[in-house]
């Protein structure tokens, strides 16, 4: 048993119903209590999608337990297929029915239905929403593929963008084009927008794009095993790992890469002078494995700043996420646990948190800013735009996603240099960020239990403390009591406040 | 102040005339299928910010876990006041080490939070399924933590309970371990705003009721008490296990219909001002001008909501008294009423003043219900968050139903806000020119 407070993710079965909600044409027909149907309305309001899930749930009740739940199963199973005529099903349990033991999958299989029928076994006390994706992918697949020909003209398919996912919708139309380019045809994407028929024609591609290792590794790995597609194992987010994308498909495919770079603003935004600013800031990464380790390159080689710890959410990314740390001399973090994770962020004190929207809410209470760059999603992560973080834009997308919590370039010098200024004065903030802007003095009169420094600052110190901005004095009052702890100082004086400044200049 | 004899009529000034017929006897529509509705969990959203010394500690899954965070739409709380202990493969093993994994889980708990005085462990569909006796642990648990913290425990799984019976159950599971009283006063039961709530009280003040409680009450010290001299107001209709329980403590029951509007209000007000003998004129010289402030408010929204049709899912158990402030005060026509379950001993007086004619329906088959609600073409749909983005979809305006319960609705000066509730998406489609744009 363990204590939660907040989760990265759900159950499984609603990893299995983000791909069911995805596709068209198939149907969902899950063993759950009332209740669980609170699922939809992640996607009727958060993705703000326009029709029901394709979902039946049996909506068992206290009553139906000493009677009947499995004829109750049959009986939705049976009603759905008339109602929704779908070319095929999926059938399943939620976390409650796993307990009855009714075996949906054999009761749907022993019922006759015109269609195929295709049994889930997610086992919802030992793993969670992006295995439920994966799995419910790969059942699909395995159960509806057919050998065919290959295309004539080299192809692919674009596999792993769900319902529910961090910008997959634009990721799929920026994949699509940047292939396009290179003369490569889009055969399926799935699971997203495709109907189990166009499934059961993924053998016609060439070779298999996984845009997202986390809901689609699986199938690919069955894909490559069973008929010898391969899969590209380079995620196209950022510069470098776009170019790197664009030479793995190349050679997949046997053309020449190519990559139209008009559109590319982020190198050149990045090496301008307004943001020397960005050198050396200290960030945290947390998410899922693939954005976090895409998104650790992109801090480092693409934007300039020191990566200080980095960390991921989802356990069947933990190697990954432990070898890539290592390689950026941190320690990585593979908790599902808000509450560490908070922890974590703050004993590191980074600068800028990219995170997801739990780690937004961690930002907001420490004052530190946070840009989102993973699912678990919110209403905001689809916004009317078109926002990828594939491809060229999806690189152009970022720059401006990562910038924008921060005090901006020319900004924070006129901040430094109007700091008694009534407009500039501490807690205005950033100005982009009009009333919402972090407010310092909370943040101080949160209590500290941890603090282990006992050193005294003196009135003057303390004086001069203040007049340094407010989105860095968390870190110089920090590290000044850390250097006066390693130094045996018991009191800050101005002069400690900058030797240690000194001592920790870059 | 004593009981009069004879009851006593507040005059009814401006009072709308009761219909010819009520929906009381209507034969109820009864469907048995998908229900689409939330689960008695959800209730803890609210009820941990009424109660500020509570934690509820759900006994459940991951999946109770999911939907308590999306129900909460956002977290706001770093560490707010509820949270799940997850059953792990381990804890399904063998019961006996469940029992002790939640003792270990709540010590842990208690320790590290302080502030909590009360506890309710909530039992959720996987710990009913495998018979996780929490009573027994809230028992041991209440003595090994007393007098410090109390330690309740009650279920809010969606196989037992539908949405806002889940702060029934909790209330319910309040009231044997108050303390006995024989104090003449009013008891108001319902997990109000705050804002509201001291606006009822102010109002109850006014007429000269002075001892007056509330459950739930904002903290354990709060003295609240109970016993046969005791009368209680429901301020939520979804209370009828608490009713029941407050019955079983010899406390008894003021019938009325519920305070939504300014009808609803007033007749909430004179039952209990009837019971309490308040003075004819004195009531009239209290709630005249919130009556009058409360009408006015109302008509102006109601502009746009008369000679409009409602359909109702069932959802919050609001429905019935929504639906005849929406008829009787806004001028609409309901044309579905469904509520998860009807209980006429909570609801009866509404229904009394609801004109026959729409459909009574108990329970859900959301697709069958999707189909009569859709040949219908109902001005104004009331849903749940599942729904609604659909059915706008397909052209129908909607009012999701969950704000009704969050919001401050009740009594005289939140009338206008809830007809407001319902006029907007209407006001709402009026304004947009969206489709003339493209």
């Amino acid at each position: 048993m363990k204590l939660s407070v907040w989760t990265y993710e759900g159950p499984p079965h609603v990893g299995a119903l983000r791909v069911a909600t995805a596709m068209k044409d198939l149907h969902y027909v899950l063993h759950a209590p009332q209740g669980d149907t609170y699922a939809d309305l992640l996607f009727t309001m958060i993705e703000r999608r326009d029709h029901r899930p394709p979902v039946t749930y049996t909506t068992f009740q206290a009553r139906d337990l000493g009677a009947d739940t499995a004829n109750l199963f049959k009986t939705a199973c049976q009603q759905a297929y008339d109602r929704f005529k779908p070319q095929a099903m999926i059938v399943g349990a939620s976390c409650t029915a796993e307990l009855i033991q009714d075996d949906p999958g054999g009761m749907a299989e022993t019922m006759g239905l015109p269609v195929p029928v295709i049994p889930l076994e997610l086992p919802s006390y030992q793993r969670k929403e992006n295995f439920g994706a994966d799995e419910t992918f790969f059942q699909i697949v395995r159960h509806l593929i057919r050998n065919m020909d290959k295309t004539r003209h080299v192809s692919c398919n674009l596999i792993g963008p769900t319902a529910l996912g961090f910008r997959h919708r634009d990721d799929v139309t920026e994949v699509t084009a940047l292939l396009e380019e290179m003369g490569i045809a889009i055969n399926v994407v799935a699971p997203y927008d495709a109907t189990p028929s166009d499934i059961s024609c993924l053998g016609a591609a060439h070779f298999n794009v996984l845009m997202y290792p986390e809901t689609g590794e699986a199938a690919c790995r069955w894909m490559e095993r069973e008929m010898g597609m391969p899969y590209t194992k380079v995620v196209p987010i950022g510069v470098g790992a776009t170019r790197d994308f664009v030479n793995e498909v190349a050679a997949l495919a046997d053309v020449q890469p190519q990559l139209d770079t008009a559109r590319l603003r982020l190198p050149w935004y990045s090496s301008s002078v307004d943001s020397t600013y960005l050198t050396g800031k200290r960030v945290f990464l947390f998410g899922d494995g693939t954005h976090v380790a895409t998104a650790a390159r992109i801090a480092r080689d693409e934007m300039g700043f020191e990566v200080v710890g980095m960390g991921c959410y989802n356990r069947e990314m933990a190697r990954n996420i432990r070898a890539l740390a290592k390689e950026y001399g941190v320690e990585a973090l593979i908790t599902d646990d808000y509450l560490e994770v908070e922890r974590a962020i703050e004993s590191l004190a980074p600068e800028m948190i990219l995170g997801t929207q739990m780690e937004r809410h961690i930002g907001k209470r420490l004052g530190i800013p946070c840009a989102v760059i993973s699912a678990p999603v919110h209403v905001q992560d689809f916004p009317a735009r078109y926002a990828p973080q594939m491809g060229i834009e999806g690189a152009n997308v970022i720059f401006d996603t990562w910038v924008h919590p921060l005090v901006m370039g020319l900004e924070e010098h006129l901040l430094h240099m109007f700091r008694e200024d009534f407009e500039f004065h501490d807690a205005a903030g950033p100005s982009h960020h009009g009333g919402h802007a972090p407010k310092p003095e909370e943040v101080e009169a949160q209590p500290q239990p941890t603090k282990t420094v006992q050193a005294i600052w003196l009135a003057d110190a303390e004086r001069e403390l203040k007049k340094i901005p407010f989105f860095v004095r968390g870190k110089a009052r920090r590290n000044t009591e850390i250097f006066a702890a390693n130094q045996g100082v018991e009191e800050i004086s101005v002069d400690t406040l900058y030797e240690a400044k000194a001592h920790y200049a870059r | 102040m004593t009981r009069h004899e004879t009851p006593q009529t507040p005059p009814r000034d401006g009072a709308l005339p009761r219909p010819a017929k009520g929906c009381r006897d209507t034969p109820i529509l009864k469907q048995r299928g998908q229900h689409e509705v939330f689960c008695g969990l959800t209730g803890i959203i609210w009820l941990h910010r009424k109660m500020q010394d509570a934690f509820f500690l759900v006994v459940g899954s991951r999946t109770c876990a999911h939907l308590l965070q999306s129900a909460a739409g956002v977290m706001i709380f770093a560490e707010p006041r509820f949270g799940t202990a997850i059953l792990e493969e381990t804890d399904l093993a063998g019961l006996k080490d469940a029992q002790d994994e939640l003792e270990r889980v709540v010590v842990d708990l208690l320790e590290r939070r302080s502030d909590i005085r009360q506890l309710f462990l909530v039992g959720s569909c996987p710990s009913e399924v495998i018979k996780l006796d929490l009573a027994r642990a809230a028992e041991k648990l209440s003595a090994q933590f007393a007098p410090k913290v109390r330690v309740l425990n009650y279920s809010g799984s969606g196989i037992e309970t539908t949405f806002t019976e889940g702060e029934d159950a909790c209330l319910a599971s309040m009231v044997p371990s108050l303390p006995e009283t024989d104090k003449r006063q009013l008891m108001l039961v319902g997990a109000l705003p705050d804002v509201v709530e001291d606006q009822a009280l102010d109002l109850l003040n006014k007429l000269g009721i002075d001892d007056v409680c509330v459950l739930p009450a904002r903290t354990l010290d709060s003295g609240l008490a109970v016993g046969p001299n005791t009368v209680f107001a429901l301020t939520q209709p979804f209370l009828g296990g608490t009713h029941a329980a407050l019955e079983r403590r010899g406390a008894r029951h003021i019938p009325a219909p519920f305070p939504f509007g300014e009808e609803g209000t007033t007749l909430w007000l004179s039952a209990i001002a009837r019971e309490f003998g308040v003075d004819l004129a004195h009531f009239d010289a209290v709630t005249s001008a919130p009556r009058a402030r409360a009408r006015k408010a109302v008509a102006k929204a109601a502009e746009r909501l008369a000679g409009k049709s409602v359909f109702f899912f069932p959802d919050s158990q609001l429905e019935i008294p929504l639906a005849r402030f929406l008829t009787r005060e806004c001028g609409m026509d309901a044309i579905e009423i469904s509520a998860p379950y009807i209980h006429k001993g909570v609801v009866g007086d509404d229904l009394d003043l609801l004109a026959e004619g729409p459909t009574i329906a108990e329970g859900q088959d959301v697709d069958l219900q999707l189909d009569r609600c859709r040949a219908a073409q109902p001005d104004l749909t009331v849903c749940g968050l599942g729904l609604a983005n659909p059915l706008e979809a397909e052209g129908l305006a909607t009012k999701w139903a969950i704000e009704l319960v969050f919001s401050p609705v009740h009594f005289y000066e939140q009338a206008g806000d809830l007809a407001g509730l319902f006029s907007r998406p209407l006001r709402r489609s009026d304004m947009l020119r969206v489709e003339a744009a493209e």
